[in-house]
């Protein structure tokens, strides 16, 4: 089957435009992330100890960042030590390569896959499709993506922008085209879909000769490969296949266990608001007689050591993939994902994304140029953030890189920056610029307020909101007569 | 205690009347504000949007203009967190001078909570994202309203949500910034209030330029100009 790219998509203003006006997905989006909201909200405050949870969850980061190189290697040591084949992918394209030798090696006809964020990045699902290998994705939601030709709109539940008439309308529509059918008079009750699902799955599962993942955590120490998921479904795909394939983004290393310890508490309850994770795999290499009996570990840089490189924009790179950051954002709240234009979406997608593409290195189209002005920025992201990523600041500090980038070219936007800096270095100026525009005001003005026509700015101002009419003096023309006087 | 007024260049510009009341409440507490012309702007624009070598000449005027002062005081949020946390990164040489936004100097320097003031009206009152979350000012405009005479403050029902401003977010992501803006809006007309309150014009003038274009408008004041109402 085919499936849909979030390359070529448009400039997130575009984006936005189109996905405000789509009601449906408003209201579910509303309605989805008010209530994970507020269950996290309650599951945090249970932790007296959270904060400091989450100064240590950033500081083990840091230090994974710090230490890179060698808890790699060691990472490949151990992997290797235990009967796992490690390789090397610098990018994407790279990384989907050594998949689909590995899996075209073995049955070469489908894999089953774990929900995985480093896989979607790489649109590895595409990669497979063009040699011909089916690719089943059984997260329960990823599954309703999936068959609805849709992309991902959230990193912990992809199908949020699906209410669950919309799903059981997809299931009825396109599970017999793929396999099992959902069953028929099937209604739109979650435990109906889900076992809907399940049977659909199940003799996938069975079947697939290769299973493909991703990672939560590696611990360098061991060597083992640490997977968390709500379903089960992901443990079916690490243990019934003959093969496994984990696709690992570099920063995905803890030095020890004692490190995991901070996120089995951090990650749970800043993504699905759990106090605990239902399904935690762990697995080292390969135990003979028990799970897969090859195991590849794909460690995929795609940008990251260049975003390693930006002393501001690498926090980043601390991301669990918890969502908080999404859950409570008031722009994804609206548009939704899709409307960032990369797996990664919400506030860590506007700083993430950018970045892994190569805006710290060099210009980048206007699609990524768009996503670091995506906020507004409130700030609410960096609030719930288990591993403190200051979002806000990261993103000033990559408008600054798409500013220089386009120094030249800057337009209209440039020429507005330059009269203001012009008028704000001298308050002679200032005070003609605020004499000027109590004139037009004047001529323009209709009680008390403006209403604008024109270009630019001007037009997206005005295209909902009205302006009060700058006042016939200014406060320092005010004081200026105060104390001239007096 | 030297006391210098930053009115911020939108205040000066666009509303004078928040200035001039913020002169006139710390002037009843029996403060001598001085207002240094030179002053202009704190750059949050230009930093917030990218243009960071154009804001380097107005972070390194704001020191100069308010080198002498041992309290620089402004009636804008977003401008004191802007000094505050970002004039340092901009440049990391120069020596920011000790800003405070009103409700900040009111409540932690002068120790005051009820400055005499009497407005007897329903207000909402909405907390800005930069003064929760960069100035973590907290309860204290709340405080500051309660103790004013006749003043009855309407709770929203979601104070901590952005109204969608953004600075120039609001013109480059206009259908967005609107979207988050017509939801404040309608929080805000469901607390009944009379009258819409801020510690930030900027917001203030973003939520008003949706209700007028509503055809409902509302009756709008900075923090500043409630505090200044007397009998």
């Amino acid at each position: 089957m085919s499936h849909p790219t979030f390359l070529g998509m448009p400039p997130f203003p575009e984006a936005a435009k189109e996905a405000l006006a789509n009601t449906q997905q408003r209201a579910n989006l509303a309605k989805a992330t008010a209530t994970i909201r507020d269950k996290r909200a309650r599951a945090v405050a249970e932790m007296p100890d959270w904060e400091h949870l989450r100064l240590a969850g950033a500081a083990v980061k840091d230090t994974v960042l710090t230490r890179l190189p060698e808890l790699l290697e060691q990472l490949e040591e151990r992997v290797t030590a235990a009967g796992g084949v490690v390789h090397w992918a610098a990018d994407a394209a790279q990384a989907n390569a050594i998949v689909a030798d590995i899996v075209k090696a073995h049955d070469g006809r489908e894999v089953v896959k774990v929900k995985s964020m480093a896989t979607q990045e790489i649109e590895l699902n595409n990669a497979l499709a063009a040699h011909g290998i089916d690719v089943w994705e059984t997260d329960l939601a990823e599954l309703i993506v999936q068959l609805g030709h849709d992309l991902p709109s959230h990193i912990l539940v992809p199908a949020i922008h699906r209410n669950r008439s919309e799903i059981r309308d997809i299931f009825v529509e396109e599970m017999g085209k793929v396999g099992r059918p959902a069953p028929d008079g099937i209604g739109d009750e979650p435990a109906a879909l889900a076992e809907a699902a399940r049977l659909h799955l199940r003799e996938k599962f069975l079947r697939a000769k290769v299973a493909v993942s991703g990672g939560n955590f590696a611990i360098a120490e061991t060597g083992t490969v640490v997977v968390l998921e709500s379903e089960g479904n992901g443990r079916m795909c690490l243990t019934l296949p003959q093969v496994l394939v984990t696709v690992l983004g570099i920063e995905k290393l803890l030095p020890t266990w004692a490190d995991l310890e901070v996120f089995m508490q951090l990650l749970p309850r800043s993504s699905t608001a759990e106090r605990m994770n239902p399904y935690t795999s762990m697995w080292t290499g390969v135990t003979p007689g028990d799970g897969p009996q090859e195991f590849h570990l794909v460690l995929l840089d795609n940008g990251r050591t260049g975003t390693l490189a930006d002393p501001t924009g690498r926090q980043a790179l601390r991301c669990i993939r918890c969502s908080a950051c999404l859950n409570v954002c008031p722009v994804y709240e609206r548009t939704g994902g899709r409307a960032y234009g990369s797996a990664y979406p919400g506030p860590i997608g506007a700083i993430l994304t950018p970045q892994l593409r190569g805006i710290n290195q060099h210009p980048v189209d206007a699609q990524t140029a768009s996503l670091p002005f995506a906020s507004s920025p409130c700030g609410a992201c960096f609030e719930v953030c288990p591993v403190r990523i200051d979002i806000p600041d990261v993103l000033v500090h990559l408008r600054a890189k798409v500013v220089e980038h386009k120094r030249g070219h800057l337009g209209t936007e440039g020429a507005v920056m330059a009269a203001m800096r012009a008028t704000f270095t001298s308050p002679r100026r200032l005070g003609a610029a605020q004499r000027l525009g109590a004139l037009g005001a004047r001529v323009v003005g209709r009680r008390g307020r403006l209403r604008l026509r024109g270009p630019f700015w001007i037009s997206a101002w005005f295209g909902t909101r009205d302006l009060p009419a700058p006042p016939g003096q200014s406060f320092r023309a005010w004081w200026r007569k105060q104390h001239d006087r007096s | 205690m030297r006391v210098g007024l930053f009115v911020t260049c939108f205040n000066d510009t666009l509303f004078p009347q928040v200035g001039r009341a913020t002169v006139s409440v710390l002037e009843r507490l029996g403060v001598r504000v001085e207002f240094p012309e030179a002053q202009t702007c704190c750059g949050q624009m230009h930093f917030n949007s990218g243009y960071r070598p154009e804001c380097v000449p107005l972070v390194r005027r704001f020191a100069d203009v308010f080198a002498g002062y041992e309290a620089v005081v402004t009636p804008s949020a977003s401008c004191a967190a802007m000094v505050r946390h970002y004039h340092h990164v901009v440049d990391p040489a120069v020596a920011v001078p000790k800003v405070y936004e009103l409700c900040e100097y009111l409540i932690d320097v002068l120790n005051v909570t009820d400055v005499g003031a009497h407005f007897p009206h329903t207000v909402a009152f909405h907390a800005t994202c930069h003064s929760q979350r960069l100035l973590h000012i907290g309860d204290r405009p709340r405080r500051l309203l309660e103790a004013v005479d006749g003043l009855d403050l309407r709770p929203l029902a979601h104070p901590a949500e952005c109204c969608g401003f953004g600075g120039t977010f609001s013109v480059k992501n206009p259908d967005t910034s609107t979207a988050m803006g017509i939801d404040k809006v309608a929080d805000i007309r469901g607390t009944g209030a009379e009258v819409l309150a801020s510690a930030d014009t900027s917001c203030l003038m973003h939520i008003g330029g949706l209700m007028s274009r509503q055809g409902n408008p509302m009756r709008i004041l900075h923090l500043a100009e409630i505090l200044a109402a007397t009998k």
